[in-house]
C-alpha cells in the first residue's frame, strides 16, 4: 500500500483530519496522566501497614463518671485482663492510636538536646506495654521487646518520657542516614531534653496518617496512660475476629456502666476509610478514561463514515479499476494510522508537558517511562478498531457505482 | 427568518439522528464532567459568611520556636495559646471576640431510651452566635456575664434538640454531660455552614458541632481539645494547669471589627500586646501577627484538596476532547452539504445569511447539550456521592444550586458556539458556483 497518495489525498482536506488528530492528542494526554495517577494511588493503597490487619480490631472506652487516676488505672488493667482471657484472643493492648487511623501523636526527635530545629525528625508515637509487639504483630529485626519492668504509667504531673523505645527501620535511617551497623544502643532526645535509648528495631509499623510523607516513621514507647478515653486494640486468632467483636463489646458493656464502648471497627474498615479518597479517585479516573476512549472512537467512526459516503464514487471507480476489497479496507486503515501517528506524537509531547506541570503544582510522581508508549499503542489500536467498520462498508461499495452519475 | 432557520436546523438535525445525538451527547458528557468537578469545588470554596467577609478576622500570633517556623516559609501558628486567647478576650478591644475549641463529651440523656453517647461539643465564649449570625429557633445564646460566672448553660442544634427533647422548646430543661448538668438556654434554627470556616482543623466539611457550652466552664472542667494540639516545647508543669500555661496552641480566635480604622487599631493593639509579652520572655520570633478574613483564611489553609484541582484540569481537557469531537462532526456535515450551500449562495444568499443559519443550527445542538449536561452533572454528582459513600459528610459537597445550573447552560452554549464557529466559517466560504460546475 502506497502511503504517498493517501497522504496527498489527506492534504486536500486537512481540517477534518487535523481535528481528529488533535482529539487523539488530547485523549492521549488525559489517558496517560490519569493512568499515572491511578498507578500512584494503587501503589499507595497496596502499602503494608505492618500490623495483622485481617485479624485485628479496635474500639474506644470513654468514661463519663469522675474517676480518680488509680480507679482509671484499675479499670484498664481489669479490661485488658478480661479481653486477654477470652479464648481466641491472641493479645490486646490499650494504646493511643494505630496505623491508618488518621489521628495520633507525633513528636520531634533530635540527636542533640534542646528545642526542635529544622534538622529534627518527626515520628509517630504509639504508647504500648510489653504486649504491644505481639498485638501489632511486629517483627523485631534487631534488639528485643520491652520487659514488664520497663513499662510505667504516665504521671500527669511529670512530662518526662520513658527512657526506652523501639523504632522502625525507616525512622533509624532518617535519624542516622549514614549508619550501616545496628541502631540498638543508640540514643536520641525527645520532648527537647529527654534521652531515649533504642532497645529494638522493627521492620515496619506505619504512622496513623497515610498521606504523611514520613508515614513509615514510628516508635513504640513503654508507657501506659490512664485517661478517660482509652483505645483498645485486639488481635485474634485467624478467622475469629467477627465472632469475638460483639462478644467482647457485650462483655465490656456489662462489666462497667460508667463508660461507653464506641468506635468498634475492624482494621479492614479502617483501611477502607483511610483510602476512600484514593479508591474513589481510581474509580473516577478509570471511568473518565473509558468514557473518553468511547467518545474518541465514536468521533473516528463518525468522520470515517462521512469520508466513506463522500468518496462513494471514487471508491467505486477504484473498485472498477481493479482494486480488491482488502485494498479499500487497507486504504482506510493506513489513513487512520497516519492520523493517529500525528495525533499521538503531538499527544506524547502534550502528556509530558502536562505531567511536568502537575508534578510541579500538585506534588505528583512523574510518569513511568513506559506509560506514554503503552498509551500510544493502545490508542492506535482503538483507532484501527474504530475505523474497521466504516472501512468494511467502503469495501462493500459496488464497482458499478462508478458508472452512475453522482 | 429566525423561525425558518430554526425549522431548517431541526430538519438538518433530524436528517442525521445518530450523528446529532453523538454531538449532543459529546457536549453533554463534556459539560457534565466539568460541571461535576466545578460544583464540588464551588461548595468547597463557598464562604458561609461572605456577607461579613470584610468584618470578621481570624487572629494569629507567632509564639513559635525561634529556630523553626510553624510552617515554611514564615507562617504564624494556625491557632493560639490559652494564655493569649484569654488575655485578648479579657482586653475586649474588638467589637466582638470569640475564642473556642472542640472537645469530646459524653451526653447522658434522661431515661433509658437513649444510651449515653459521645459528642463533639464546641466550648466557646459568648459572642460566637452574634458574630457568626447563628440563627435561633428557641431562646438565645448566653452572655458575657454567664461566661465570666462560669454558668453551666448550653445551646443545642435543632437536630440535637430533636434527638434529645423531641424537637420541643427545650429552653430551661437540663442536659447531663460527663455527669454535670447544663441548662439549655437556646436551640439553633437550621444552620449548616460548609466549610466550617471558624475551625478548619480536622475535617472542615463535616458541618458544625451540635452542642455549645461556655469556654470558661470547659476550662474549669478541664476539657481537653479533640482538635489539633501542637507544642514547640514541652509544658513546664504537668497536668491541665501546666497545659494552660504552656506555649501549646489549640484555640481558634476570631474578632469582628466594623471598619478599616478599627482593624488598624486592633492590629496595633496586637503588636503592642506581643511586644509586652516579649518583655516577659515569650514570643522569641519576630513580630508576625496576622488578621485574615474568612476567605483569606480558607485559601491559606488550602481547604480545596489538590485532588480536586487535578480532576478539574483533567475535566477541562475532557471538555476540549468533546468539543474537538463536535467540531469534527459539524465540519464533516458542512463539507457534505457543500452542494446545498453553493446552490443557496448562487441563488443570492449572503454569507451573513448562511452564517446565521448554521450558527442557529449549532446553537440548538449547544442548548440540547447543555440541558442534557445538567442531567449528566446530576449523574456525575450521584457518582461522586457513590464512590465516596464511606464519607458521611459527602452529602454536604454534592449539592447543586441554581448558579451551577445556569453556569452549565451558559458553558454548554458557549462551548457549542465555539465548536460551531469554524465549521460555519467554512460553510460561508464555499464559493457560489464551486460544486455546481461539476454537476
Amino acid at each position: 500500500m502506497d502511503i504517498g497518495p493517501i497522504w496527498r489525498a489527506m492534504l486536500k482536506n486537512k481540517s477534518g483530519f487535523v481535528l481528529i488528530a488533535l482529539q487523539i492528542a488530547v485523549t492521549l494526554t488525559i489517558m496517560v496522566n490519569a493512568f499515572g495517577i491511578i498507578q500512584e494511588r494503587v501503589n499507595k493503597i497496596d502499602r503494608d501497614s505492618g500490623i495483622d490487619e485481617a485479624n485485628t480490631f479496635a474500639f474506644a472506652s470513654v468514661l463519663f463518671k469522675d474517676y480518680e487516676r488509680e480507679q482509671r488505672m484499675a479499670l484498664i488493667d481489669e479490661d485488658l485482663d478480661l479481653i486477654r482471657n477470652v479464648p481466641g484472643v491472641v493479645n490486646a493492648i490499650a494504646s493511643n492510636s494505630f496505623p491508618l487511623r488518621q489521628g495520633g501523636w507525633s513528636m520531634a526527635l533530635g540527636l542533640e538536646p534542646g528545642n526542635q530545629t529544622p534538622e529534627s525528625v518527626s515520628s509517630a508515637i504509639y504508647f504500648v506495654d510489653e504486649h504491644g509487639v505481639e498485638t501489632f504483630d511486629l517483627t523485631l529485626i534487631d534488639g528485643q521487646n520491652f520487659t514488664p519492668d520497663q513499662v510505667n504509667w504516665a504521671d500527669p504531673e511529670d512530662n518526662t518520657w520513658p527512657a526506652w523505645g523501639i523504632i522502625t527501620e525507616a525512622l533509624g535511617k532518617e535519624l542516622w542516614p549514614d549508619e550501616t551497623g545496628s541502631y540498638v544502643g543508640k540514643s536520641f532526645y525527645i520532648n527537647d531534653n529527654d534521652p531515649v535509648n533504642i532497645i529494638g528495631v522493627i521492620d515496619k509499623l506505619q504512622a496513623p496518617w497515610e498521606s504523611w510523607s514520613g508515614v513509615e516513621r514510628s516508635m513504640i514507647v513503654p508507657q501506659r496512660r490512664a485517661s478517660e478515653f482509652v483505645r483498645y486494640i485486639v488481635r485474634t486468632e485467624p478467622g475469629r475476629r467477627d465472632e469475638l467483636m460483639p462478644e467482647i463489646e457485650a462483655m465490656l458493656v456489662a462489666s462497667n456502666a460508667d463508660r461507653i464502648i464506641r468506635d468498634m471497627v475492624t482494621m479492614e474498615e479502617v483501611r477502607k476509610l483511610a483510602y476512600v479518597g484514593d479508591a474513589a479517585l481510581i474509580k473516577i479516573l478509570g471511568f473518565v478514561v473509558v468514557l473518553l476512549t468511547i467518545i474518541t472512537s465514536l468521533g473516528i467512526i463518525g468522520l470515517a463514515s462521512f469520508n466513506v459516503s463522500r468518496r462513494t464514487r471514487q471508491i467505486g471507480i477504484r473498485r472498477a479499476l481493479g482494486a480488491s476489497k482488502p485494498a479499500v479496507v487497507r486504504y482506510f486503515l493506513v489513513e487512520n494510522s497516519i492520523i493517529s501517528a500525528v495525533g499521538l506524537v503531538v499527544g506524547a509531547a502534550l502528556s509530558i508537558g502536562l505531567n511536568i506541570a502537575m508534578v510541579g503544582a500538585f506534588s505528583l510522581e512523574p510518569l513511568a517511562w513506559y506509560v506514554i508508549p503503552a498509551g500510544m499503542l493502545a490508542l492506535w489500536a482503538v483507532g484501527q478498531a474504530a475505523v474497521a467498520g466504516p472501512a468494511r462498508r467502503a469495501s462493500n461499495i459496488a464497482p458499478s457505482i462508478a458508472t452512475r452519475s453522482g | 427568518m429566525l423561525r425558518y432557520y430554526l425549522k431548517l436546523g431541526v430538519l438538518s438535525i433530524r436528517a442525521n439522528p445518530a450523528l446529532s445525538a453523538l454531538m449532543v451527547a459529546a457536549i453533554a458528557i463534556g459539560i457534565g464532567a466539568c460541571m461535576t468537578i466545578v460544583t464540588v469545588r464551588h461548595v468547597m470554596t463557598d464562604n458561609p459568611v461572605a456577607h461579613k467577609n470584610d468584618r470578621l478576622f481570624h487572629v494569629q500570633l507567632d509564639n513559635w520556636n525561634p529556630n523553626d517556623p510553624y510552617e515554611e516559609p514564615d507562617e504564624p501558628p494556625e491557632q493560639v495559646t490559652y494564655l493569649d486567647s484569654t488575655a485578648l478576650l479579657q482586653a475586649g478591644r474588638a467589637f466582638r471576640q470569640v475564642i473556642s475549641f472542640k472537645s469530646d463529651r459524653v451526653v447522658q440523656p434522661e431515661g433509658d431510651e437513649i444510651r449515653p453517647f459521645q459528642e463533639e461539643v464546641r466550648a466557646t465564649s459568648a459572642d460566637f452566635f452574634a458574630m457568626f449570625d447563628v440563627p435561633f429557633r428557641y431562646g438565645s445564646g448566653w452572655d458575657a456575664e454567664a461566661d465570666r460566672g462560669e454558668e453551666r448553660v448550653t445551646v443545642l442544634s435543632s437536630p440535637m434538640n430533636d434527638r434529645l427533647f423531641g424537637g420541643e422548646d427545650s429552653t430551661g430543661r437540663m442536659l447531663r454531660m460527663n455527669d454535670e448538668l447544663f441548662r439549655v438556654v437556646g436551640v439553633l434554627d437550621d444552620w449548616n455552614p460548609v466549610p466550617t470556616f471558624f475551625d478548619l482543623n480536622n475535617n472542615p466539611f463535616d458541618g458544625p458541632e451540635q452542642i455549645y457550652a461556655p469556654f470558661s466552664v470547659a476550662v474549669t472542667g478541664e476539657w481537653g481539645s479533640s482538635g489539633n494540639n501542637s507544642c514547640w516545647k514541652p509544658p513546664e508543669e504537668g497536668g491541665y494547669a501546666g497545659y494552660l500555661a504552656s506555649e501549646c496552641i489549640w484555640i481558634q480566635m476570631w474578632v469582628e471589627l466594623q471598619d478599616e480604622d478599627e482593624k488598624a487599631a486592633y492590629a496595633q493593639f496586637l503588636d503592642d500586646y506581643v511586644m509586652e509579652q516579649k518583655e516577659l520572655g515569650r514570643f522569641p520570633r519576630e513580630l508576625n501577627n496576622r488578621l485574615s478574613t474568612p476567605e483569606e483564611w480558607m485559601i491559606n489553609r488550602e481547604v480545596v484538596d489538590d485532588t480536586v484541582s487535578v480532576l478539574l484540569s483533567l475535566a477541562v481537557l475532557f471538555l476540549i476532547v468533546c468539543l474537538l469531537n463536535t467540531i469534527g462532526l459539524l465540519l464533516a456535515k458542512v463539507i457534505r452539504r457543500s452542494n446545498d450551500i453553493s446552490l443557496r449562495r448562487a441563488l443570492g444568499a449572503s454569507k451573513a445569511e448562511l452564517f446565521r443559519q448554521y450558527i442557529i443550527e449549532a446553537g440548538m445542538i449547544g442548548v440540547a447539550g447543555g440541558v442534557a449536561g445538567i442531567g449528566m452533572t446530576w449523574l456525575g454528582l450521584r457518582g461522586i456521592e457513590n464512590v465516596f459513600a464511606d464519607y458521611d459528610f459527602i452529602g454536604n459537597l454534592v449539592k447543586m444550586d441554581w448558579a451551577m445550573v445556569g453556569l452549565a447552560v451558559a458553558l454548554a452554549i458557549v462551548a457549542a458556539l465555539c465548536a460551531a464557529l469554524y465549521p460555519t466559517w467554512r460553510a460561508c466560504s464555499v464559493s457560489p458556483a464551486s460544486t455546481l460546475r461539476v454537476q
